[in-house]
């Protein structure tokens, strides 16, 4: 008898999220259904504004990813616009797209994710000697004193005495998949506390350039802060030095900390390698261009496709072209004009939503009819993975040198073959592995802007095009990022000033889309079938899967929307000159000197 | 739970490194943040020092994008862990909490049926057609909330969605998005609108709830505490010399614009928007939107989506400028004045107001439940 096990909510993820799973009679998964269960309806909202705002209310898509809905919003009017941005501004949008996949892969890591393999109650058990003798062992982070370790186990065994576990009430602790020393899970433990204090300096870089974190302020064109050594009121050497600070810290802490951990924590869970693969499809829209982000070749992570494990070939995608990237509703809730059979490139979608499931409050969701908020893109008609998982894959299949040396480090910790990447631990993985390679790219990025800024050049934004009496009346035009999550896409119509047209197909929405018209699930959905629950209303099983994909259900439901749908100066201080280049790290000879600052 | 005379909080503190005398000075930042005179700080120590039990917390996601649990996380005073170790217990909080599924709204159940919890709501409530845009566990966010604020002692909305309706709830309002006070009605409710709310607000708030065992002090209409929503950005706004001289950034990028003079005709908000962000900043105080050259996009007022981004609001200047004597060179003459004072009363609905009449002029489609001048 197959027997349904539902977790709802799905917690440690942005948004609502459900999961029906039917299990054998030896609680193997056979069958697994992914259900979005909140819609706000972005795109409807978007329509008839003024493209130059896009961005701020699609950036409000997701407050855990912020940011990268701004960037696809900017880029799409951009293109639309054909609005070519200066230098400065592509080299800090770079250095603030890299910033956000940091900070998300930290917190997913520690905040998220570290709870389905770390055992908080276990750690009481810790000789905390032994952990300062492993901490030591593998990195040079310094916090590592028997005294420091100790100190929080004490705290925890009083929160644990206290009978208010707080956050931490009810987990499933003492639950037989969990396999750490105890020693590792109290490192852990020690590590998700300073996790949630370091990140707090890294996204100081979002609110030098853009006023705040979450939601920064951007601009169509360009950056919005400016650049001039003489102010006190733009991007100076003081300003610079909390950027430099910034960056160096998330370098740090990925090296000495989040990446250590990972390769401590996972020969525990080996079993995770030959688990929750998927589809072994993989999509990237790629992302960091040198200069202009229609220099496509320029990418520091490739665009293309691969599809059945095979490594040997990345296939060329095109997000124009409308035959390659197609929305589909079989088991969503919306109808389509045209049917629910036929699947609709972004700039021709249209979108009615319409519910059709059960009246709350139900038990079970109809999985044999619609089922989700979430429609399923599709890419020439398969179902894709996005994500950390398929960029270091196209990464290291386009030979990354960097991606190749990180991977074969970490397969060689695991002994692992190759095909070790393809499962949750893989995913898991994968995250920490590219963030190591964005933090190397975000110093030379950092040096890149100081290069440019010696030049003389203080532009920031393009406003040639800033007033809508220079617009086209038709234009429409696609913004695509890697989001932490995965490929994003934003496809915007404009009419005679206006938006008519805002479509977003998202990581998420990629990765957890039901079941199309052919009824192929999407990545959530297989990854989970094979998986044995040891204890059925403690499923952390399918959380590790689900978890390692970093499920963002705000960005991931939202509605395509067709048009007749309802629905003063400053005193350069030598010793901040001498501050700002005398780190660890940096070139030797000094990029800046106080005689540039004197130029103009 | 105070066993060697210590509290939690200090012991904690003691773990971390932090000394008596930091711990003193931030109880000392807090009452700043606060309004309080510094003072105040003593009597904040010792409340947090006394408290043996910590306050039972439910904070729901419902409608929302998750960016005031972030904004929450990057807390520096106290810490988002000092918080939910010391302060509070956090019961229940879909991005945090180990627990999932049945486990997960067990929590939330238990901690009702015990009551003396605060609740937080972070997002709005989507109320049309059967309440089906928004569901947890199977069951509607109207129902959960309902059931959640059964016996909460006070309800805490973060953030403009569940203070205002926020995005969920502009023009068209396709989900029929509602605020927490339009389904609440029999509970202290404090709004801390922003998009998202500054951590440092939620922060305050908490300790002054836990110091002086009350929400702090609202405004009547908007429930929004004095202490955080009492001054106009503009008040308090480092460029308002630019302002009162009629110097004003004319283009992106311009020598205005790297001066660092007034945003207003780039279309700042900050003449109609109430908030201490020029005060408190953001993270760590690190900027705050205009220090970064961008405008306030009046994130803290109810319904500010309806007003287009980089259109000047239509303001009353409450001072005449010819009273300032001219300073340096000028060229331009200042905004026009009408003779109109600002109150805190009406300036908070003129955004509203604006809004949505720019909005609304090219529609010709239903309301919609629009609502975009509620408020005024």
């Amino acid at each position: 008898m197959a027997q349904r096990v539902v977790v709802d909510p799905i917690t440690r993820i942005e948004g609502h999220f459900r999961i029906e799973a039917e299990m054998d009679d030896n609680n193997v998964i056979r069958r697994a259904y992914s259900s979005g269960t909140m819609v706000r309806g972005i795109e409807i909202i978007m329509r008839d504004r003024d493209p130059r705002d896009a961005w701020a209310i699609a950036q409000r898509t997701c407050g855990v990813c912020t940011t990268v809905h701004s960037f696809a919003s900017i880029r799409a009017v951009e293109d639309a616009l054909d609005i070519r941005i200066p230098r400065n501004a592509n080299l800090i949008r770079n250095i603030m797209i890299a910033q956000q996949f940091i900070h998300d892969h930290v917190m997913h890591f520690y905040h998220l994710h570290a709870l389905d393999w770390v055992d908080v109650v276990a750690a009481l058990k810790a000789d905390p000697k032994e952990t300062s003798r492993v901490a030591r062992s593998l990195s040079s982070w310094p916090k590592t004193s028997p005294a420091y370790f100790a100190s929080i186990q004490n705290k925890v065994k009083e929160i644990v005495a206290s009978g208010q576990l707080t956050i931490f009430a009810d987990g499933y602790w003492g639950h037989p998949a969990y396999k750490l020393p105890p020693e590792i899970d109290l490192l852990a433990v020690v590590h998700y506390l300073e996790a949630l204090d370091a990140q707090r300096d890294f996204v100081k870089i979002h609110t030098v350039f853009g006023g705040k974190n979450p939601h920064p302020n951007f601009l169509v064109g360009g950056v919005p802060f400016p650049i001039d050594l003489t102010s006190d009121k733009a991007l100076n050497a003081d300003t610079l030095a909390i950027i430099q600070d910034a960056i160096e810290k998330m370098h740090t802490f990925v090296y000495q900390v989040y990446l250590p951990d990972l390769l401590a924590i996972a020969p525990y869970y080996k079993e995770y390698t030959k688990l929750g693969e998927g589809l072994g499809n993989f999509l990237s829209w790629g992302e960091f261009p040198v200069d202009d982000i229609r220099n496509v070749d320029s990418y520091l992570v490739p665009r293309g496709a691969i599809l059945n494990r095979d490594l040997s070939t990345i296939h060329a995608v095109d997000p124009r072209d409308m035959g390659q990237v197609q929305e589909f509703v079989k088991h969503s809730w919306y109808d389509y004009t045209v049917g629910d059979d036929v699947g609709l490139h972004p700039w021709e979608g249209e979108t009615d939503l319409h519910y059709t499931g059960p009246k709350p409050p139900y038990e079970h969701l109809d999985i044999k009819e619609k089922y989700s908020w979430l429609k399923s893109p599709r890419w020439e008609g398969h179902p894709m993975e996005v994500g950390p998982l398929a960029r270091m894959l196209i990464l290291y299949a386009s030979g990354n040198t960097q991606a190749k040396a990180l991977v074969e480090r970490t397969l060689k910790t695991l002994d692992a073959p190759v095909e070790a990447l393809f499962s949750t631990l893989g995913r898991t993985a994968a995250r920490g592995l590219e963030s190591a390679i964005y933090v190397n790219a975000m110093r030379g990025w950092y040096n890149d802007l100081i290069e440019n800024i010696k030049t003389g050049d203080y532009t920031i934004v393009n406003t040639e095009k800033w007033e809508p009496t220079t617009w086209p009346t038709h234009a429409k035009g696609v913004g695509t990022t890697e989001a932490p999550r995965g490929s994003l896409g934003h496809w915007a119509v404009i009419d005679n000033g206006k938006i008519t047209n805002y479509q977003q197909v998202v990581p998420t929405t990629w990765n957890a889309s039901p079941e199309d018209q052919k009824g192929q699930g999407g990545a959530y959905e297989r990854s989970l079938e094979r998986t044995k629950i040891a204890i059925p209303d403690q499923p952390l099983e399918i959380l590790r899967t689900i978890h390692s994909f970093d499920p963002c259900m705000a960005c991931a439901v939202h509605m395509v929307d067709a048009n007749h749908k309802t629905l003063g100066t400053t005193t350069v201080m030598p010793s901040i000159v001498v501050q700002l280049f005398s780190k660890a790290n940096r070139p030797t000879k000094p990029i800046l000197t106080i005689g540039d600052f004197q130029r103009k | 739970m105070e066993s060697n005379g210590r509290s939690l909080v200090e012991k904690s503190l003691i773990a971390r490194g932090i000394s008596r005398r930091d711990f003193f000075k931030y109880c000392a930042l807090v009452a700043g943040t606060l309004a309080l005179p510094t003072s105040y700080g003593l009597r904040v120590a010792e409340a947090l020092e006394k408290k043996s039990e910590r306050l039972p917390v439910i904070w729901l996601e419902l409608q929302d994008c998750a960016g005031c649990s972030e904004s929450f996380t990057r807390a520096a005073k106290p810490s988002a862990a000092d918080v939910v170790l010391d302060l509070i217990s956090l019961n229940y909080h879909e991005t945090l909490m180990a627990t999932a599924g049945t486990q997960a709204e067990k929590l939330r159940e238990d901690t009702i049926k015990v009551g003396g919890y605060l609740v937080i709501v972070e997002g709005a409530i989507p109320s049309s057609e059967g309440d089906i845009y928004c569901t947890i566990g199977g069951k509607t966010a109207e129902q959960i909330l309902h059931d959640t604020v059964k016996n909460a002692v006070a309800v805490v909305s973060v953030g403009s969605c569940s203070s205002f309706g926020g995005l969920p709830k502009t023009y068209p309002n396709p989900t029929g998005a509602k605020r927490v006070m339009d389904l609440v009605k029999d509970k202290p409710i404090l709004n801390l609108p922003g998009c998202p709310v500054n951590a440092v607000n939620i922060t305050a708030t908490l300790v002054h709830f836990l110091t002086f065992g009350k929400l702090p002090a609202i405004d009547d209409k908007l429930h929004r505490p004095l202490f955080a929503y009492g001054s106009l950005i503009h008040n308090n706004c480092p460029r308002r010399g630019h302002f009162n001289r009629g110097k004003f950034v004319r283009e992106w990028g311009d020598e205005g614009h790297k001066k660092g003079w007034c945003l207003y005709k780039m279309g700042c908000k900050g003449p109609v928007t109430f908030s201490n962000c020029p005060l408190v900043k953001w993270n760590d105080s690190v900027s705050w939107p205009i220090g970064s050259g961008h405008g306030c996009i009046g994130c803290t007022e109810p319904d500010f989506w309806d007003h287009p981004l980089y259109l000047p609001v239509k303001i009353q200047e409450v001072s005449p400028p010819a009273f300032y004597p001219a300073v340096g060179v000028e060229t331009e003459k200042p905004i026009d004045a009408t003779s109109v004072a600002v109150t805190g009363a009406i300036a908070g609905a003129i955004l509203g107001a604006v809004g949505a009449a720019a909005v609304t002029k090219n529609r010709h489609s239903k309301d919609g439940n629009g609502q975009s001048s509620g408020e005024s």
